[in-house]
């Protein structure tokens, strides 16, 4: 099956204005020698209803769990008026926006999202984004060697406190390049990284500090520290952020004392998704970026800048396109071609109907459901809170015995409990990350909390049958 | 006159930020208030709390809604207008890939779920690696690259890596064609290569003299499009990768093209080693405005074990990731999770609809509507770049002679198209044609509509000569006349400044 309108009638009346007898003849060019057997591992065509019920199969086997992960994608409520119209086929099955004058609606739906990321974010200006937060920093990294002009060193400090898999896909992308990203350590109790980790660093070429607000581990970072340290080491300061948390959170323009000489991040980035994507496996979300202006031809990826028409009225079209691959080539700042047009549109639509109110409403929200986790979690016995540092919407637990079961056995029961990290952490025992955001109920909570109770402690089941 | 300007001010949509009032808002789409979530706010040290709101709309819901859905309305899209942008395959996007990729389970899977909470999503990708190994004659698949781009990124530090394992550390130089994609030449950058360009012949063949005296130790690999950004075959594709092999280096294929030869030729066949496929255009995913794309690899034996991770793996039946453990070799990780994983059941889901059939009816009907297209406008007295050849899906008209009788350029034929209510082609690209538009009709459109865009083309032929100021001026029916790009780069206004 196919989507090709074409009768019979239509291919001899066009196969005669060509010239030819047979619709094999327009593959002439190709050496006999290359022409390809049947394709064997592509199955018979199904109809649209066959594969509706595939579909549906398969979605069912996978079901609705009770999830408590977060570690950069979290289930948030989403409201129905987002993807109904980011989904309509204007948005949905349009081209980047090369031609301005057919694609103002996309062109301006960029330029609003610019605007509200700058003042999430507390920036001068914004891309128009990026794949994703990891890759996102990673574009962060090439693009702090490339702006500072302090340093002529390619190494850049990152925390141990940022999502290991974040600093893995920066190694990815920006090692081919060399550059090297240092680790630095956390202090085990508090759960953030302090200004003393990073003293032995103090008086050697860096070109930047990454700065994950909240880390990791959900707990809050001494922005103002960590920032005004950096800046006076002529390193610049690569903020990773929540976007949702900056409803709340100060923002990265305004991080580092009112005393420093120089305050903020110099380039902000990190992942979309919380702002009306959903989880989706993973993708497709968006990766953000945010600079100071002096640096915007530094900056990777697509920018929308508002002009006039040859009338003199106002329009929207993309801009500084010389620091693009389509014109530079192997000049270009990054090979990326694309933004991610439509979760961006969904974002765009998501701040707008929350406004700051419903931003912050929902962040605190989060904030309390998650103290409300802890709480009920750290009282079952063998449960304990790992660190003491204010936290956001995450916590890590630590436990008594391996969590690798646990997992498994609350998974049977439909509760996804958190990210075990033994893999990336070690050191610290046996642990989890654990998420509870505005959708978890305290039904939600007490049902995930008595189900870890009967599994640690199965006196608690027996207490519970009696 | 005075009519459309009156259209065209009700094509205008003011920005979101002066549509609302201080206070307004969408109350039903936030949490209430309550004292836990006052007190977890209270809980944030001073000094890590914000202390000005940021700036956001202040709209109600059907504020909202009649916004977004009026800017969508100043969007052409495929489902809207034929769209023949060379290079780009702008065909229809079935409804069905969307619905049955946003099924709630699917929607609301978080990426680390464990795998027995994910046996319904794993199966769906492995059997899709699975078909775009068989179509590309490759064999392993990684459907993790987020673009295009980032499968080229993956397909060039795959080369390198193999380069490495083998101890060849020389090896730094890719090979691109002078009229390739301007992303070839980046991503040999972002991996760290240097870029060796080859000319074309007359006939838009690589020049294998060219290429024989480029290769060498240096010689990492080549990165190809076949069929060529020309819009034509690469019939000596089987000598370039004999030289190419013979230097010792590895051929990449930029899948942007693959849909003029499904089912009917393979890169693998032709000697290709790593290829990347653009889902968003050949397995028909949407563009969205910009992305998101997905840009899976494949690589033949040579490639295997540096395909990026995670893939998904089947044993006894049940699918799992594989990570650093199962794949040491790796060039690593390219996205937090597992890159656009609701694009990737968007293409398997169109695959599944074709099925093995359809497949090389793309092929075919993409193939028969450009070579009607080409035949047609050049009956009407257009000209294309490479007449001797066959068109493939795509193919080259160059305005080189208009411009020197008229004065009109590529430009002002695409934006003259729009007032027609056609997409414009491609302008502009490949760089060494003059004038040239890259037409691109796609197996999606009928007859009639090839026919009515050549009557545009006709039309626009004969106001050339008689009423050129309608191609200068043009467009005149889009919501903005042409914009001054000069302009928005000098003067740069990138945001909304807030009033304070």
């Amino acid at each position: 099956m196919s989507f090709i309108p074409h009768t019979n009638e239509d291919v001899a009346e066009m196969l005669s204005v060509i010239g030819a007898s047979r619709v094999d003849e327009l593959f002439d060019e190709i050496p006999s020698t290359l022409v390809a057997a049947a394709l064997q591992r592509v199955p018979p065509a199904l109809s649209e209803m066959e594969i509706g019920r595939l579909m549906s199969e398969r979605a069912s086997l996978d079901g609705r769990p009770l999830c408590f992960l977060g570690a950069g994608a979290y289930e948030h409520h989403i409201p129905a008026p987002v993807w109904a119209i980011a989904t309509r086929g204007e948005f949905y099955s349009a081209y980047t926006p090369y031609q301005a004058e057919a694609s103002q609606g996309t062109l301006q739906v960029i330029y609003e999202y610019q605007s509200m990321m700058c003042a999430l974010t507390g920036m001068e200006v914004s891309n128009a984004s990026l794949y994703d937060g990891a890759s996102a920093l990673a574009e962060a990294c090439l693009t702090a060697v490339r702006a500072n002009r302090a340093s002529t060193s390619r190494r850049i400090l990152v925390p141990r406190t940022i999502n290991p898999t974040y600093r893995q896909v920066a190694q990815t992308i920006a090692g081919n390049q060399n550059v090297v990203l240092e680790s630095v350590d956390f202090d085990r109790s508090q759960g953030r990284t302090l200004v003393d980790a990073l003293l032995p660093h103090a008086g050697s070429d860096y070109a930047a500090v990454v700065v994950q607000q909240p880390n990791y581990f959900g707990v809050l970072e001494e922005v103002d520290a960590l920032v005004d340290w950096a800046h006076a080491n002529d390193m610049l300061v690569i903020a990773v952020v929540n976007p949702l948390s900056l409803a709340v959170l100060k923002p990265p323009g305004e991080w580092g004392t009112p005393a420093a000489a120089k305050r903020g991040a110099d380039i902000v980035c990190g992942e979309g998704q919380p702002l009306g994507v959903p989880l989706s496996s993973g993708g497709p979300y968006f990766g953000f970026m945010t600079t100071r202006m002096q640096y915007v031809r530094q900056m990777p990826g697509r920018i929308v800048g508002r002009t006039v028409d040859a009338d003199g009225r106002e329009g929207f079209t993309l801009t500084l396109q010389a620091r693009e691959q389509h014109i530079r080539r192997s000049k270009a700042n990054s090979n990326i071609c694309t933004n991610q047009g439509l979760t961006v549109t969904a974002a765009t639509i998501y701040l707008s109907l929350l406004g700051a109110e419903g931003l912050a409403r929902v962040a605190e929200a989060s904030m309390a459901r998650t103290r409300e986790l802890v709480t009920a979690l750290t009282a079952v016995r063998g449960v304990h809170a790992v660190f003491t540092g204010e936290g956001f919407h995450e916590a890590v637990l630590g436990f008594d015995r391996p969590v690798a079961p646990l997992l498994a056995a609350l998974a049977q029961r439909g509760i996804q409990g958190g990210v075990d990290l033994s893999e990336h952490f070690p050191e610290l025992g046996p642990c989890l990350l654990v998420c509870a955001t505005e959708t978890k109920t305290s039904d939600d909570i007490a049902r995930y909390a008595q189900a870890v109770d009967e599994l640690q402690n199965p006196a608690a089941l027996a207490r519970g049958a009696a | 006159m005075h009519d459309l300007s009156l259209r065209q001010q009700s094509l205008r949509e003011p920005l979101i930020f002066t549509i609302g009032r201080r206070g307004r808002r969408a109350p039903t789409q936030s949490p209430a208030p309550t004292a836990a979530a006052t007190e977890a706010g209270r809980a944030i040290p001073a000094h890590l709390r914000r202390s000005v709101a940021p700036a956001l709309p202040e709209v109600s819901e059907l504020q909202v809604v009649r916004h977004f859905t009026r800017l969508s309305q100043l969007n052409f899209s495929i489902d809207t207008h034929f769209y023949p942008l060379g290079s780009c395959t702008m065909k229809y996007n079935p409804k069905a890939c969307n619905s049955y990729a946003m099924l709630p389970e699917f929607l609301g899977r978080h990426p680390l779920a464990p795998e027995s909470h994910s046996q319904g999503h794993l199966a769906c990708l492995f059997e899709l690696q699975e078909m775009l190994e068989d179509i590309t004659g490759m064999q392993g698949v990684s459907l993790t690259p987020m673009a295009g781009a980032q499968g080229e990124f993956a397909g060039v530090a795959m080369i390198r890596a193999y380069h490495r394992a083998r101890g060849d550390l020389a090896r730094n130089q890719i090979i691109v064609p002078e009229a390739a994609h301007g992303t070839n030449p980046a991503t040999a950058t972002m991996c760290g290569c240097e870029v060796r360009e080859v000319p074309c012949d007359i006939n838009g063949d690589v020049d294998l003299d060219a290429l024989r005296a480029v290769v060498g130790p240096h010689t990492a690999g080549i990165m190809l499009t076949n069929p060529s950004t020309l819009g034509v075959f690469e019939r000596k594709i089987e000598a370039v990768a004999r030289i190419v092999h013979e230097a010792g280096g590895l051929l990449y294929y930029d899948g942007a093209n693959l849909n003029a030869i499904l089912g009917k030729v393979r890169p693998g066949d032709m000697g290709f080693d790593v290829i990347h496929m653009n889902l968003h255009k050949t397995f028909s995913t949407p563009h969205g405005g910009g992305g998101p794309g997905s840009g899976a690899v494949g690589v033949g034996a040579r490639l295997l074990p540096f395909l990026p991770i995670p893939m998904v793996g089947c044993e006894g039946g049940r699918y799992r990731w594989l990570d650093e453990q199962d794949r040491p070799q790796s060039i690593g990780r390219l996205s937090a999770f597992m890159g656009n994983a609701g694009v990737n059941l968007r293409a398997y889901v169109y695959m599944r609809l074709l099925g093995r059939d359809g497949m090389v009816r793309v092929a075919e009907f993409a193939a028969l509507n450009a070579n009607y297209l080409l035949r047609r406008l050049l009956a009407a007295g257009f000209d294309a770049a490479y007449p001797m050849r066959r068109a493939s899906h795509e193919f080259i008209i160059t305005l080189k002679r208009q411009n020197r009788d008229y004065q009109v350029t590529a430009m002002d034929v695409a934006k003259r198209l729009l007032d027609y209510g056609f997409h414009a082609p491609t302008t502009y690209f490949p760089l060494l044609v003059p004038e040239c538009l890259l037409i691109e009709p796609t197996e999606t459109e009928s007859k009639e509509d090839l026919d009515r865009f050549c009557e545009a083309m006709i039309e626009i032929l004969r106001e050339m000569r008689d009423e050129p100021q309608k191609l200068s001026g043009a467009p005149f029916t889009m919501p903005v006349r042409r914009l001054d790009d000069v302009r928005a780069a000098k003067q740069l206004d990138l945001r909304v400044k807030p009033a304070s």
